[in-house]
C-alpha cells in the first residue's frame, strides 16, 4: 500500500513537472518554395528570431519553452497550403501560426482550416484588401498593411505633387487588381480624374497596344501597378519611347534598383511608395539579426507576427487560441510601455505581473480594422537612377 | 491643317509605326513556318524556340564583340553577329533534322506525329535556352537607340503631337524587306529554289525528274534557321529578350501563317501584318484623334476605343477563326489545314 501511494506520488509529479516545462508550438507557414521563395528566405529567420528569444528568456508562461515548427505553402498551390495546415494542427500541434504569405493560399488555409480549427493566423505578408472583410471569428490577423491602405497612401503622395489626373495600368493578378482597385476609389474620392483603368499582362514583350490606349486616354502622369522585371517594365520603356508620359508612379511592386538601371536616367522624377518605416524598431533588429538581412521585405513583419502570437498568449496566460485570440488587440496597440525587438523579455514580464505593453516592434505595428497594421510607406523618388527614400507616411 | 497633320502623326505614332515594326517580324516568323509547312509538310512548334536558341547566340557573340570594343556605332553591336549567330542556328536545326526528323521521314510518318516529334524538340531547344543564358530578361541593344524622339520631333515641326523612330524599328523594316526580296528571289529564280517549290507542289513528280529530297529538306531547313534568328534578333532588339516571349510568339505566328495561307510565302507577310494591325488598331482609342479631324467642340467623351486592350489576344483568334470558318486556304490560296 505504502509503496503504491509512493508510486502514485511519483507519477503526479513528473506529470506536474511536465506540465511545467510544456513546450509550446508555432508554425511558421510560409512559401519555402514557389514565386516568393527568396523574400521567405529571410522571413522565416525573422519569425523564429522572435521566437526563440522567447524561449531563451524563461519567462514566457512560467518558464514554459517555445520551438518552430515549419510548414510550406507554396505561394501558389491553395491545395497543398491546406494540406500543409492541416498537417501543421493536426499532427503538430502548433497554438498558434505565423503565415500565410500570399494572399491567395492565405485566404483558402483560413476558411477550410484555421476556422474550423479555430486556430489563430497572424500573416506578415499577405496584402488583399479582400482579407479586411473575410469572416474570420476573430482568428486572423496580419502585420502587413492591407493594399487599400497603400491606395490612399499613393493617393496622398499624388496628390500633394498637385496631380489631378492619371492614367492607370495593373498586372492582371490578384495583388494588381486588388491595388488598382484600392488607388482608384481613393483617388476618386480625393477629387481625382483617372482617365483610364486597364491591365496588362506580365511576360509579353510587346506592349504598344496598351501603351497607345494608356496615351490616348491622357493624364499628367502613368500609375504602373505591376513589377518591375515584368509588363510593368515593358509599359515604362514603351511609354517613355512614343513619348506617351513622362513621369510613373511607381507602387511597391516597381521599387527596386533593377528598373531605374534598364530604364536609364529617363525614370528621374518618377516616385512613387513601398512598405517601410524609420522608426528605432527596424534598425533594432537588423542590427541584433543574426545569420539574416532583416531589411528584406517582411522580414520584420515576420518577427513581429510570432512576438504578437507569444505575447498574446503571456497575457491570456493560455496557449489556447479561444483564450488568447482577443489578447492580440491588447498588447498590440497603446496603452502600455512600447516594446521593441530585443525586449520581449521586458514585455513578458509586464504581462506576467499584470500590466499593459504597446507592442511597437520592428515595423511599427498599430492594428486597426480588422486586425491588421495601419501601414507605413516608405516615400520614394528616382534620383541619378537610382531609388531614393525622400519621406515616410 | 495643322489638326489634320497631329492626327495623322498621332496615329503614326501610337498605331502605324509599332504596327509596321511588330508585323515584320511577326512576317518573318511566320515565313519559316510556312517554308517547312510548305516542304517538309509540318507544323514546327519549335520555331519560337528556334528564334530564340538563334538570338541567345547572336546575344552570346554581341556580349563577346562588345567586351572587346568591337561596335558599329550608332548601329547595334547584334548586326555583326548576327551571321554568327546564324551559323550556329543552322548547325543546330540540321543536327535536329539528322538526329530526329530523319528518322521519321523514312518512315514515311503522317504529318501529326512529326508536329508531336517537333514539340518534343521544342521543349529541348527551351531547356537548353534556358540552361546556358537564362529564363531572364536580357539587353544586348547599343548604339543609338532613336532616330527620330517625340520631344525632338515636336520641337522641329511646332505640331502638338509627337513622333518618336527607333532605330531597331527602322532596321527591323528595312532588314525585313531586304530579306523578303532575298527569299523571293531565290524561290523564283535559283534552281534549288525551283526545285523547292517543285517539291512543295508534287513531292512524286518532283522526285521523279531528279531532285535530290535530302539537298531540299536540308536548304528548306537552313532558310528556317536564318529566317528564325533574323526575326529572334530584331524583336529582341526591339523589345527585348527572354526566351518565354519567344515562345509565347508561336500564336500570334501561326496565326498570321494560317491567316495568309499556309505554305504561301505572300500569305505569311500579309498575315503578319493583319495580325499585328488588327491587335493595335481594334485596341486603340481614337479620342484624340476624332477630336483632331472633327469640326471644334467635337471631342467625345468617351475613349472611341473598339475593344478594350485586355482583349488584345483574342483578337488575333477571332481573325483565326473567321478565316478558317470562312476561308481554310488562308487570304492567298495556301493549304487548307
Amino acid at each position: 500500500m505504502r509503496k503504491l501511494l509512493l508510486t502514485s506520488v511519483a507519477v503526479l509529479g513528473t506529470t506536474a513537472s511536465l506540465a511545467m516545462a510544456d513546450d509550446v508550438k508555432i508554425g511558421v507557414f510560409l512559401g519555402f518554395t514557389g514565386p516568393i521563395e527568396s523574400l521567405v528566405a529571410q522571413m522565416a529567420p525573422g519569425a523564429e528570431a522572435a521566437i526563440a528569444e522567447v524561449s531563451a528568456s524563461g519567462k514566457f508562461m512560467g518558464g514554459n519553452t517555445v520551438s518552430a515548427v515549419r510548414a510550406d505553402t507554396t505561394c501558389v498551390d491553395a491545395a497543398a497550403a491546406t494540406a500543409a495546415a492541416e498537417r501543421l494542427i493536426t499532427s503538430d500541434k502548433v497554438s498558434g501560426i505565423v503565415g500565410g504569405d500570399c494572399s491567395g493560399v492565405t485566404t483558402a488555409t483560413l476558411t477550410n482550416v484555421a476556422m474550423p480549427n479555430g486556430m489563430v493566423m497572424i500573416s506578415p505578408s499577405a496584402t488583399s484588401p479582400a482579407l479586411s472583410t473575410i469572416e474570420d471569428n476573430g482568428l486572423f490577423f496580419r502585420t502587413a498593411p492591407s493594399d487599400a491602405r497603400q491606395g490612399v497612401v499613393m493617393t496622398e503622395i499624388i496628390m500633394d505633387r498637385g496631380i489631378k489626373e492619371v492614367a492607370l495600368t495593373y498586372t492582371n493578378n490578384d495583388y494588381g487588381k486588388g491595388l488598382a482597385d484600392a488607388f482608384a476609389t481613393a483617388y476618386e474620392a480625393a477629387g481625382g480624374t483617372i482617365t483610364i483603368n486597364t491591365s496588362h499582362e506580365d511576360g509579353k514583350a510587346d506592349y504598344s497596344a496598351e501603351v497607345g490606349a494608356l496615351a490616348a486616354a491622357g493624364g499628367e502622369v502613368l500609375v504602373v501597378a505591376g513589377y518591375l522585371d515584368q509588363g510593368g517594365k515593358g509599359i515604362i520603356q514603351g511609354a517613355l519611347d512614343t513619348g506617351a508620359f513622362d513621369t510613373f508612379v511607381l507602387p511597391d511592386g516597381m521599387v527596386g534598383d533593377a528598373l531605374p538601371a534598364a530604364i536609364g536616367s529617363d525614370l528621374d522624377g518618377s516616385f512613387g511608395q513601398a512598405p517601410g518605416t524609420d522608426s528605432p524598431g527596424a534598425g533594432k533588429l537588423a542590427e541584433m539579426a543574426d545569420g539574416f538581412d532583416a531589411t528584406s521585405p517582411f522580414s520584420a513583419e515576420s518577427y513581429d507576427a510570432a512576438a504578437l502570437i507569444l505575447l498574446a498568449m503571456q497575457a491570456a496566460n493560455s496557449s489556447a487560441p479561444a483564450d488568447y485570440k482577443g489578447k492580440v488587440f491588447d498588447v498590440a496597440n497603446a496603452p502600455g510601455e512600447k516594446i521593441l525587438p530585443g525586449e520581449l523579455g521586458k514585455a513578458l514580464d509586464i504581462l506576467a505581473s499584470g500590466g499593459e505593453i504597446d507592442y511597437v516592434g520592428a515595423s511599427n505595428v498599430e492594428l486597426i480594422g480588422a486586425g491588421e497594421s495601419a501601414g507605413n510607406y516608405r516615400e520614394i523618388e528616382i534620383k541619378d537612377k537610382a531609388v531614393s527614400t525622400v519621406g515616410y507616411r | 491643317m495643322t489638326d489634320i497633320l497631329n492626327a495623322f502623326i498621332l496615329l503614326s505614332n501610337f498605331v502605324l509605326i509599332p504596327a509596321i515594326a511588330y508585323g515584320s517580324q511577326l512576317a518573318l516568323g511566320a515565313l519559316g513556318i510556312t517554308l517547312i509547312y510548305g516542304i517538309l509538310r509540318f507544323s514546327n512548334f519549335a520555331h519560337g524556340d528556334t528564334m530564340a536558341f538563334g538570338t541567345m547566340f547572336v546575344i552570346l557573340f554581341t556580349w563577346w564583340f562588345q567586351s572587346m570594343g568591337i561596335n558599329l556605332g550608332p548601329l547595334p553591336t547584334a548586326l555583326l553577329a548576327l551571321p554568327f549567330g546564324i551559323a550556329c542556328c543552322i548547325g543546330f536545326v540540321l543536327i535536329t533534322d539528322r538526329t530526329v526528323y530523319k528518322f521519321y521521314r523514312k518512315q514515311k510518318a503522317a504529318p501529326v506525329i512529326y508536329v508531336i516529334a517537333s514539340v518534343g524538340v521544342m521543349f529541348v531547344m527551351n531547356g537548353l535556352v534556358r540552361f546556358v543564358i537564362g529564363p531572364n530578361d536580357q539587353r544586348f541593344a547599343d548604339g543609338e537607340r532613336f532616330i527620330i524622339k517625340a520631344r525632338e520631333f515636336k520641337q522641329m515641326t511646332g505640331l502638338s503631337e509627337g513622333m518618336s523612330i527607333k532605330v531597331s524599328q527602322g532596321l527591323t523594316l528595312v532588314t525585313a524587306v531586304l530579306v523578303v526580296i532575298a527569299l523571293f528571289w531565290f524561290l523564283n529564280k535559283t534552281r534549288t529554289g525551283k526545285s523547292m517549290r517543285a517539291y512543295s507542289d508534287n513531292e512524286d513528280l518532283a522526285l521523279l525528274s531528279g531532285i535530290d529530297p535530302d539537298k531540299v529538306v536540308r536548304v528548306t531547313w537552313i532558310l528556317a534557321a536564318v529566317l528564325a534568328t533574323i526575326a529572334g534578333t530584331l524583336y529582341g532588339l526591339d523589345k527585348s529578350f527572354k526566351p518565354f516571349t519567344y515562345f509565347q510568339l508561336l500564336l500570334p505566328m501561326f496565326a498570321a501563317a494560317i491567316v495568309g495561307g499556309l505554305g504561301s510565302p505572300v500569305g505569311a507577310i500579309a498575315g503578319g501584318f493583319v495580325i499585328a494591325f488588327s491587335e493595335i488598331m481594334i485596341t486603340y482609342p481614337y479620342k484624340k484623334f476624332i477630336a483632331y479631324i472633327g469640326p471644334d467642340g467635337w471631342t467625345p467623351n468617351g475613349l472611341m476605343q473598339l475593344l478594350a486592350t485586355d482583349y488584345k489576344f483574342a483578337v488575333s483568334f477571332i481573325i483565326l477563326l473567321v478565316v478558317l470558318l470562312f476561308k481554310p486556304t488562308g487570304l492567298f490560296a495556301g493549304k487548307s489545314v
